[in-house]
């Protein structure tokens, strides 16, 4: 069974916004929405700037899910998190929950009234009939049913962004790392918790005062 | 007056039948989905000028496609091999 997951490389994406722009396009999102968005940190900074593309992460454990008062979220058999825009009320929690901040809402009215909530489906559509013009208008096109990934990951120029089953995805991340001459120093515990003490080194010194 | 006993009871039922309520809102129960239900993406037949080739219905065909969508993005396999 498929966990379909997105797998940024940070060494590679350059920042181009195509994935954004891909998404945009192929599910034809409203302005003010944006399922997909590419953070740059420490932007101008020469040999320090990285980019990752971000959506949702279609979790595991899906946050969303838990605090959604109306329960409109479900997970598909590939691990896609959708949701039923037909059920949702549009209150927020969930944009509060992400730690993503992938739930996007529309301003349906004049005064600033947020709408149903918008976001990455994985490009998998919604619970309407596949491939049909009420699916695509709610939810989008529906890519994995014509046996396809992700409009985004397709896109990407760089193969930056990866998108698939998250065992398949990490292979190729994989190996491309150990491509670049690196190895089992980017897994693992070393890269969880900081290399191996040295023996007999001391703890670090606390520094400052008041946290 | 068997026809009016038997019309006065039809529109009893009647009457009571308006003040019947029906439920008007949804039963929240934690981690259940409340929607509709969603057909799987592998319950579909590939289009026909695409280059996807799985039976509809069989998990496993399409499955198969899809893994070889995703090693197209390995590129070290796509272009050297």
């Amino acid at each position: 069974m498929a966990r379909m997951k997105f797998l940024c490389d940070a060494e590679r994406c350059i920042e181009c916004n195509g994935c954004v722009t891909a998404c945009k396009n192929e599910n034809e999102v409203p302005w003010g929405v944006n399922r997909r968005r590419v953070v740059t940190i420490n932007d101008g900074v020469v040999g320090a700037e990285k980019s990752i593309s971000v959506a949702c992460m279609h979790c595991s454990d899906a946050p969303c899910m838990a605090v959604c008062p109306v329960d409109c979220f479900y997970k598909t058999d590939d691990g896609v998190v959708l949701h039923d825009k037909d059920l949702c009320i549009g209150c927020g929690y969930c944009f509060y929950a992400c730690p993503f901040g992938a739930p996007q809402f529309p301003q349906a009215g004049a005064f600033g009234l947020r709408g149903k909530m918008d976001k990455c489906t994985f490009c998998a559509g919604g619970p309407e009939a596949d491939r049909s013009e009420t699916e695509f208008r709610k939810y989008g096109r529906n890519r994995l049913s014509e046996g396809k990934l992700p409009a985004c990951a397709e896109m990407c120029s760089t193969k930056a962004l990866l998108g698939g089953d998250g065992d398949v995805i990490a292979d190729i991340y994989r190996e491309r790392v150990l491509r670049r001459g690196k190895g089992s120093e980017v897994w693992g515990w070393g890269t969880a918790y900081g290399p191996a003490p040295r023996p007999g080194a001391q703890p670090p010194a606390p520094q400052g005062g008041k946290s | 007056m068997r026809a009016l006993v038997s019309l006065a009871v039809i529109s009893a039922l009647l009457a009571l039948a308006g003040c019947g309520e029906r439920e008007q809102v949804t039963e929240f129960k934690r981690g259940k989905y409340q929607g509709k239900p969603d057909t799987p993406a592998w319950d579909n037949a590939p289009l026909t000028y695409e280059s996807g080739k799985w039976t509809k219905g069989d998990r496993t065909s399409w499955e198969t496609q899809i893994k070889t969508r995703q090693l197209g993005q390995h590129e070290h396999k796509r272009i050297y091999q």
